[in-house]
């Protein structure tokens, strides 16, 4: 966009401008970035720095610096490795059934002409709704003394125990985890769906192809970079999951993800210096993934940061 | 007209989907405090005895709860307000101004939005506690507002990018002052980004659970999520599952009031956010 139409005569004067731009341009985002970083880098370069110290809460003066041991300690932990595991798993599941899910739904709504206020307003609400609050409502949902999960399903017995194992309890956790973020993948894939052009979807039909053929050969890949982008976007929240598990089971029973160990570590047990380790892995593990996810998938970024 | 059939079908499984566990925990909410302790499996209350408004009444009398919803209400609101206000200036910068250091903005918000927030919260803990920020409104504000603003930037410079600016030139032409071309012209055009910007916000807000439980210890500050998640009755075995469910609606009104009014914008904000059209 154009806006500076003033005629620019001579090079200073263009020069003078661009400056005074960009002086203008750094003033206004300086305090988003400032906002921003107060509260991400200098909270992790703390706990890079905490990260080697023997230290906890409980003896706050007796802080010994202890070098890399509690990356040690924690690597060597088989209950590392677990919980990123299940975390890896909650990851995994939760997207791919969102995904299809998703898929579905956005297909619905793109072709509905009836009712869409209806179905938009529905399809907010889970989206909108607090994540402690699907948690409760699943965990009560499964609950065998006031649920309905049990009387409802034909092959399980009323007095099963869904929180009673860790199969049956990861399951209902990824139950409240899709059906809070199906609607957000659903709205992301129906702005893919839009770009789809009709001219194309109608030609392959002219052109004999089944509804699945148009499907697979034209419409998924011509909205390849928004699956991508809702596909990243998604998996890097998920596996972030705390809420879901933090209410429904506590981390019993194996549940626990790498993000509610941390949080166990640091807030609940005080260990500054152990829990800032696992804060550190937990950041890397990020990264790993999101460039996993990139590279694996080829996710176009500028698509996502839509500075093209 | 099969395939009208399906779209019906699809349309309903949708709705299904969305407003089941809903209509449960509202269900949920009437069943009797002595139903729940009893065990009451089933849908419906009158399984188990209903308890008509009993339970509201319960949960609304209880002043933790009442503190707590004092305080999601006035730090997302606090919040929504100060991000949205900063998120502007730097969204129109990015959308009207070319400067050196643009893209790192966006990488910087594009990796805020994915940053694991639970790796935050030890060593916000620890500063916190020294400066005397824990457990107060200022002290979640401030992460708030840190994690909202890639969102907020995201959506206004989008909305942003698509405002005809040169019609604030052509009201000065037509002989309004600068002023005047900017609230006549230029605010009404961006006032549906902004808004839509805030509502996102506010969602962010008002569903935050990690540091709503790490960094508060009372019901100073403790906001919503974090006040049900620690309420558990007489008995911690049993958790009063019906209270609960009172609380839970409760917390969830705001949401649906604001998703009834506004859900055009909501939708047009998530969407041009991730994927620009």
């Amino acid at each position: 966009m154009s806006t500076v139409t003033a005629p620019a005569t001579s090079r200073t004067v263009a020069s003078d401008r661009a400056r005074a731009e960009t002086r203008l341009g750094q003033k206004l985002v300086a305090p988003a970035i400032v906002l921003m970083l107060l509260v991400t880098a200098f909270p992790m370069l703390r706990a890079l720095y905490l990260s080697t110290f023997d230290y906890a809460l409980t003896a706050p003066d007796e802080r010994d610096f202890v070098g890399l041991s509690n990356y040690l300690t924690a690597l060597t932990d088989p209950l590392f490795w677990q919980t990123t595991g299940v975390t890896v798993l909650y990851m995994v599941v939760t997207v791919a059934i969102e995904l299809v899910i998703g898929f579905a739904f956005a297909l619905v709504m793109h072709r509905v002409i009836f009712a869409r206020g209806v179905i938009r307003t529905s399809i907010l609400i889970p989206y909108g709704i607090i994540t402690v609050v699907s948690g409760f409502a699943w965990q009560f949902a499964f609950s065998f003394q006031n649920g309905f999960v049990n009387g409802w399903l034909p092959f399980v017995g009323d007095d099963f125990n869904w929180f009673g194992q860790t199969g049956s309890a990861i399951s209902a956790i990824m139950v409240s985890e899709i059906w809070k973020t199906t609607p957000f993948m659903s709205l992301l894939l129906l702005a893919g769906l839009a770009q789809v052009s009709e001219d194309m979807i109608e030609a392959a039909k002219v052109d004999g192809a089944t509804w699945w053929q148009r499907l697979f050969k034209v419409i998924l890949p011509n909205m390849r970079a928004a699956i991508m982008v809702a596909v990243l976007f998604r998996a890097l929240d998920a596996y972030r999951i705390f809420d879901n598990i933090f209410v429904m089971t506590a981390g019993a029973e194996k549940t626990e993800s790498i993000s509610f160990l941390t949080y166990r570590q640091t807030i609940e047990q005080f260990q500054l210096g152990l829990g800032s380790a696992l804060s550190v892995l937990l950041f890397l593990s990020v990264l790993v993934v999101a460039f996993a996810i990139v590279k694996l998938f080829r996710v176009d970024l500028a698509q996502a940061r839509q500075e093209a | 007209m099969k395939n009208r059939i399906g779209l019906v079908v699809g349309c309903l499984l949708i709705m299904v989907w969305c407003l089941l566990p809903v209509a449960w925990i509202i269900s949920l909410s009437f069943k009797s405090e002595a139903a729940i302790t009893n065990g009451s499996p089933g849908f419906f209350p009158s399984d188990g005895g209903g308890a008509g408004w009993a339970n509201y009444q319960a949960v609304w009398e209880n002043d933790q709860f009442r503190r707590a919803i004092l305080n999601s209400i006035g730090i997302s609101l606090i919040a929504t307000l100060l991000s949205v206000i900063v998120a502007t200036l730097a969204a129109y910068a990015i959308a009207r101004l070319e400067f050196r250091g643009k893209k790192a903005v966006l990488t910087i918000a594009l990796a805020i939005a994915m940053f694991p927030v639970v790796s935050l919260v030890g060593p916000l803990f620890d500063m916190w506690r020294a400066v005397g920020l824990y457990d107060t409104w200022p002290g979640l504000i401030i992460p708030y507002m840190s994690f909202t603003l890639p969102l907020a930037i995201w959506t206004l410079s989008a909305f942003f990018r698509e405002i005809p600016w040169e019609m604030e030139q052509a009201a000065q032409v037509d002989g309004a002052t600068s002023w005047q071309a900017f609230r006549k012209v230029i605010v009404p055009l961006a006032a549906p980004g902004v808004f839509t910007a805030a509502i996102l916000t506010f969602f962010f807000a008002w569903n935050d659970f990690v540091f709503g439980i790490s960094l508060t210890s009372t019901e100073n500050a403790r906001p919503i999520p974090a006040s049900l998640s620690f309420f558990v009755g007489s008995d911690p075995f049993n958790r009063p599952a019906s209270l609960l469910a009172a609380g839970a609606v409760i917390a969830t009104i705001p949401i649906i009031v604001i998703v009834l009014i506004f859900q055009r914008k909501i939708v047009a904000g998530l969407t041009s956010g991730a994927v620009k059209g």
